[in-house]
């Protein structure tokens, strides 16, 4: 075990657990921040997506001492981001979400998509969105949404 | 054995040799002939380059090398798994980035080979056929050797980016797998690549005929 001191939603917090943790353990059973999914725990399925130094990142294969000083946002930090909020609108406004476990990954993922590409093309979406697995299969409406999102975010 | 004091002295010769083409002709296609030194043969620098074929084609350097739009994993070289794409530079698709995963060291804990700047390399380093199968020896070459296609890196730069670059220092020292066992090295050390690739860069970069 080992101090860890990592920057989350803007935050500075210390955990002391071993340092090879993967970051999502650290988030969900050391600091309570439960929005961020575990899926698969191998990078397979973006469940876990969080965003390191505004790369979009799975938080499973992560582990704590790989995080050094580049700030971490989840998913409850997306409300009040300005990017974060018009996608979760969007998500709302097109009835995205069926049985929502992946939606938290998903959101992640599309927030970064917009923030580099405000754009973006279907196959940018497509190629994107690939690593995040929804088992309801709501990859239709997720692309709807992130295209009304982006029409949003160039306003 | 060789004689190391002579290497050493061959290699100030090329080094000043190849300083003195680079500073008059720095953008201009170096032939092989003009920059051959009498110290290091064309045939000795044919050999080093079949050594460092064999780093080249191996999985841990041929695996970024593809010529799709992917890259591979594993040493039966399959198709990276969980839809991961090449992208417009390399570096995976805008929000679906090698830095998702592959951080900036190897991740021994989960498995998951990193180093800084993971990325695959550009279509014009492929190494690979579109159906995956590894290019003959000379075609690597001449694609090695071709400014155009190489970032515009003559020979020392070469010998520089397979000595330092982050991602040929990783194919050294891979990590273990997620089963925690060994990822399979290349066949020559680090040191032995760089003094293969030395050679190669002395006898003028030297390319077989097939």
């Amino acid at each position: 075990m080992a101090l860890q001191t990592i920057m989350v939603n803007g935050r500075e917090v210390s955990v002391d657990v071993d340092p090879g943790t993967p970051l999502l353990w650290v988030l969900r059973e050391e600091l309570r921040m439960t929005g961020t999914k575990y899926g698969c725990g191998i990078a397979a399925c973006g469940a876990c997506t969080v965003h390191v130094a505004g790369v979009a990142t799975r938080s499973c294969v992560l582990p704590v001492s790989l995080v050094g000083k580049r700030p971490i946002v989840t998913i409850e930090a997306m409300a009040s981001d300005p990017i974060g909020r018009v996608v979760q609108e969007a998500w709302v406004a097109t009835d995205v979400v069926q049985c929502g476990y992946c939606q938290s990954g998903q959101i992640m993922t599309a927030v970064a998509l917009l923030r580099n590409t405000p754009r973006p093309t279907d196959a940018q979406i497509e190629q994107s969105m690939g690593g995040n697995i929804c088992r309801c299969g709501t990859y239709v409406r997720i692309r709807q949404a992130i295209k009304q999102a982006a029409q949003q975010v160039r306003r | 054995m060789i004689d190391g004091r002579r290497i050493a002295v061959c290699a100030l010769c090329v080094n000043l040799s190849l300083v003195a083409h680079v500073t008059t002709a720095a953008d201009s296609p170096i032939s092989a002939q003009s920059r051959t030194p009498a110290t290091t043969t064309r045939a000795q620098g044919l050999l080093a380059w079949q050594r460092m074929y064999s780093v080249l084609t191996h999985p841990r350097c041929v695996n970024c090398h593809t010529a799709g739009g992917y890259p591979q994993q594993g040493d039966d070289r399959h198709p990276h798994a969980f839809n991961v794409v090449r992208g417009s530079s390399g570096f995976g698709a805008p929000a679906y980035t090698c830095m998702a995963c592959h951080q900036v060291s190897n991740a021994d804990a989960t498995g998951i080979p990193g180093a800084s700047g993971w990325h695959l390399a550009p279509l014009s380093m492929k190494w690979q056929s579109l159906d995956d199968q590894v290019l003959p020896s000379a075609t690597v070459c001449r694609a090695i050797t071709d400014r155009s296609k190489n970032h515009n890196l003559d020979g020392p730069a070469l010998l520089k980016h397979h000595k330092e670059d982050a991602l040929v220092l990783w194919a050294f020292s891979p990590g273990p797998r997620s089963d925690g066992t060994p990822r399979s090295l290349p066949p020559l050390t680090h040191a032995d690549f760089v003094a293969a690739t030395r050679t190669w860069v002395d006898a003028g970069m030297p390319c077989p005929t097939r």
